[in-house]
């Protein structure tokens, strides 16, 4: 079996005249926490949609387990162990908590044609997997339409983190979330990569990517950059791959601000960085790694 | 604050962000409400105005209660594809066709009963199933979709019929029917040893020669509550119920996380077909006599009882109940109307005025629902 859980090697996707995604290449390794990143309208979510069955590669292999594979639907990825929180969080506001909690993969009991939903179990595991998101939930049968947004993003979470037997993919699973959600949401990553599972996680916040990944993976206009080991990259040099290289005067001040916090814990000297060195330096890894 | 506090503080009184929400809400919440009340003012308006007609005597009560059922039988099936999201507008032509694909092979080709009936199930699912997939693969409304159909089934059975028998009308069925196994499942009467007993010792009415008036409950009844039954199972028990509502509440957020949206809706399609055939089927093996302008206008009857029963026309809200109740009314009124003697004019004002306060009602539920969002 190959070292890699999921490998992606050389696969485009295009809509029509759009080139969403060009000759990416990617491995995701069990136990670790994948960190996509990129500027809006990179590809991350046509990445990760191509991951969970959502969307066709146009060109290249998807290989799972080390084995090429051709993914046909979402379904097929669950089945798998490919989880997937969404961007859109692909909930249905008209239904309960329990039955999107449950959607598709439906908790049955019975037998035969008999089968049938067992909502008190399903009842209870929803509201114990919010639970450990931090939400306490009213009525598990109450329709989601009149949840917070936060909330619904957290059904969406536990939802994935129930059923992500081997791989967990999070599109942006902290963007509607309170403090302690999102602390949350972070603990449960590093749950979850405890657990042995992969994670792939997309963010656009450094504080929540830097802590939790293990790699970091720089998508820009759905071309590929590269991926950078933990060790290699500081937390500016991720700040600054996530700005993909732009805008570095508005970046400056917030980067004297990390290199104060910074030197607070480690005396760090050596933090002392300009944003244009940073820059070829991650260039350089780029080109060795 | 700990997780042993916040456990201690829930158990220890509900959560303090629940009002008590009274029995009468939770009532209101229901989707069959507006109809069950619906039901209920129909009784009593008809008990005031006819109830001296005969229209709840042991014959009035099976004539309403037929009618009621054969939409019943159409509402069920409309109903779920109703909250799957989408629409067939064929129902009505299907009926016609249906019933002509039972009489001419029966009547003209000496094909025994039980062979046309099988033969029109399996001719109509699998033009439920091509108007489904034509609908999934190409992502049309099925109203449009549906609605072609309406046109080509209706001028293929007056066609075929023309081209095969020279007539629209072809009656006889029932002579051959006669001795076959199938047809009595549609054709024939439930509990009639029943009603004679409650002849017998006089719980009903009976003719002079001792018979009673009622002689048993028609197949359509038991086809209607049977078919309802386990439509209302399916739909809220079941994993496929579930991909049911989902289908119709966001089919992309489903599809996405792993309902396999159009094989749903196919099977819908392929349901609402059956349920058109099951219609014709009754009709005629109980009546004799297939029509190429049978089941006209049905579809839209079937979509108003539906509409009626608080389902959504967007899709992914509904009950079979409810479509029940709105068939129900629509039996109940159509009779009464008849059994109290005022033109019948009246009735068409009712149904769009019903109809309309049920769509304002569904309206107003929806948004009472994902006011959140
Ligand atoms: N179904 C589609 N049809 C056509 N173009 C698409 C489709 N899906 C995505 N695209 C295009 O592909 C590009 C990448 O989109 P994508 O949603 O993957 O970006 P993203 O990196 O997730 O951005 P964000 O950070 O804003 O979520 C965009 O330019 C988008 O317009
Ligand atoms: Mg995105």
């Amino acid at each position: 079996m190959s070292e890699f859980i999921i490998e992606l090697k050389n696969v485009s996707r295009y809509f029509g005249s759009v080139i969403a995604l060009q000759d990416i290449n990617m491995q995701v390794k069990l136990g670790e926490v994948h960190c996509l990143l990129g500027d809006n309208g990179a590809g991350k979510s046509t990445l990760i949609k191509t991951l969970a069955g959502v969307h066709k590669p146009s060109e290249g292999e998807f290989l799972y387990e080390g084995k090429p594979m051709t993914l046909t639907s979402p379904r097929q990825a669950l089945d798998l162990g490919i989880a997937t929180v969404y961007q859109d969080l692909a909930l249905v506001s008209l239904m309960s908590v329990t039955r999107n909690f449950f959607m598709g993969r439906e908790l049955t009991k019975g037998w035969g044609p008999f089968k049938y939903f067992d909502t008190q179990t399903a009842n209870k595991i929803a509201v114990a997997g919010l639970a450990e998101m931090g939400i306490e939930v009213r009525d598990p049968e109450q329709a989601i339409g009149t949840m917070s947004g936060g909330e619904r993003q957290c059904l969406a979470i536990a939802r994935a983190i129930h059923f992500g037997a081997k791989v967990l993919i999070l599109d942006e699973p902290t963007a509607a979330l309170g403090v302690k959600q999102s602390a949350n949401v972070l603990k449960v990553v590093a749950k979850a990569k405890a657990r042995g599972l992969a994670v792939i996680l997309i963010t656009h916040n450094v504080h929540h990517a830097y802590p939790v990944a293990d790699r970091f993976t720089l998508l820009n206009r759905g071309q590929s950059l590269g991926t950078f080991l933990k060790a290699d990259v500081t937390r500016e040099e991720v700040l600054e791959m996530m700005a993909g290289g732009q805008e570095l005067a508005d970046l400056e001040s917030e980067l004297a601000e990390f290199q104060r916090a910074d030197s607070a814990d480690n005396d760090g000297g050596n933090h002392a960085l300009d944003a244009g060195q940073a820059a070829t330096n991650s260039m350089q890894k780029a080109a060795n790694g | 604050m700990s997780t042993a506090s916040i456990e201690s503080t829930t158990n220890s009184r509900s959560d303090e962000r629940i009002r008590e929400v009274s029995k009468i809400k939770k009532l209101l919440n229901r989707p069959d409400f507006g109809a069950m009340s619906g039901v209920i003012l129909v009784f009593i308006f008809f008990a005031f105005v006819a109830g001296d007609s005969g229209m709840f005597a042991a014959d009035g009560i099976l004539n309403w209660s037929t009618v009621s059922a054969q939409l019943g039988v159409l509402a069920v099936g409309a109903c779920l594809l109703m909250i799957a999201g989408e629409f067939d507008l064929s129902m009505g032509s299907m009926i016609g066709f249906a019933g002509m694909v039972i009489a001419i092979p029966a009547l003209y080709w000496d094909w025994p009963v039980w062979s046309s009936i099988l033969l029109a199930f399996t001719t109509a699912m699998a033009i439920g199933w091509f108007i489904g997939y034509i609908v999934v693969r190409t992502g049309l409304p099925s109203f449009i979709v549906s609605l072609a159909f309406l046109f080509i089934l209706r001028g293929l059975t007056i066609a075929l019929s023309i081209l095969f028998t020279n007539k629209t009308i072809v009656s006889g069925v029932d002579r051959v029917a006669e001795n076959d196994w199938l047809a009595p499942f549609f054709g024939g009467e439930f509990g009639t040893g029943f009603f004679t007993w409650l002849a017998s010792i006089g719980a009903i009415s009976t003719y002079n020669d001792g018979s009673p008036l009622v002689s048993g409950i028609p197949m359509i009844i038991v086809w209607c509550v049977v078919l309802a039954v386990v439509a209302s199972w399916v739909l809220f028990k079941t994993s496929f119920g579930n991909w049911i509502f989902a289908a119709g509440g966001d089919a992309k957020a489903a599809k996405n996380v792993g309902v396999p949206t159009d094989r749903v809706k196919i099977i819908l399609f392929m349901f609402t077909a059956f349920c058109a055939t099951l219609y014709a089927s009754c009709q005629v093996l109980e009546f004799g006599s297939a029509a190429a302008d049978r089941g006209l206008l049905k579809e839209f009857e079937a979509i108003i009882a539906v509409v009626i029963g608080g389902a959504l026309l967007t899709g992914g809200y509904g009950s079979v109940l409810g479509a029940l109740f709105g068939a129900l009314i629509f039996g109940v009124v159509q009779m009464g109307i008849f059994f109290t003697g005022i033109s019948s004019d009246w009735f068409r004002v009712f149904l769009g005025v019903m109809l309309l306060a049920a769509v304002l009602f569904n309206n107003f539920v929806r948004k009472r629902i994902t006011q959140a969002s």
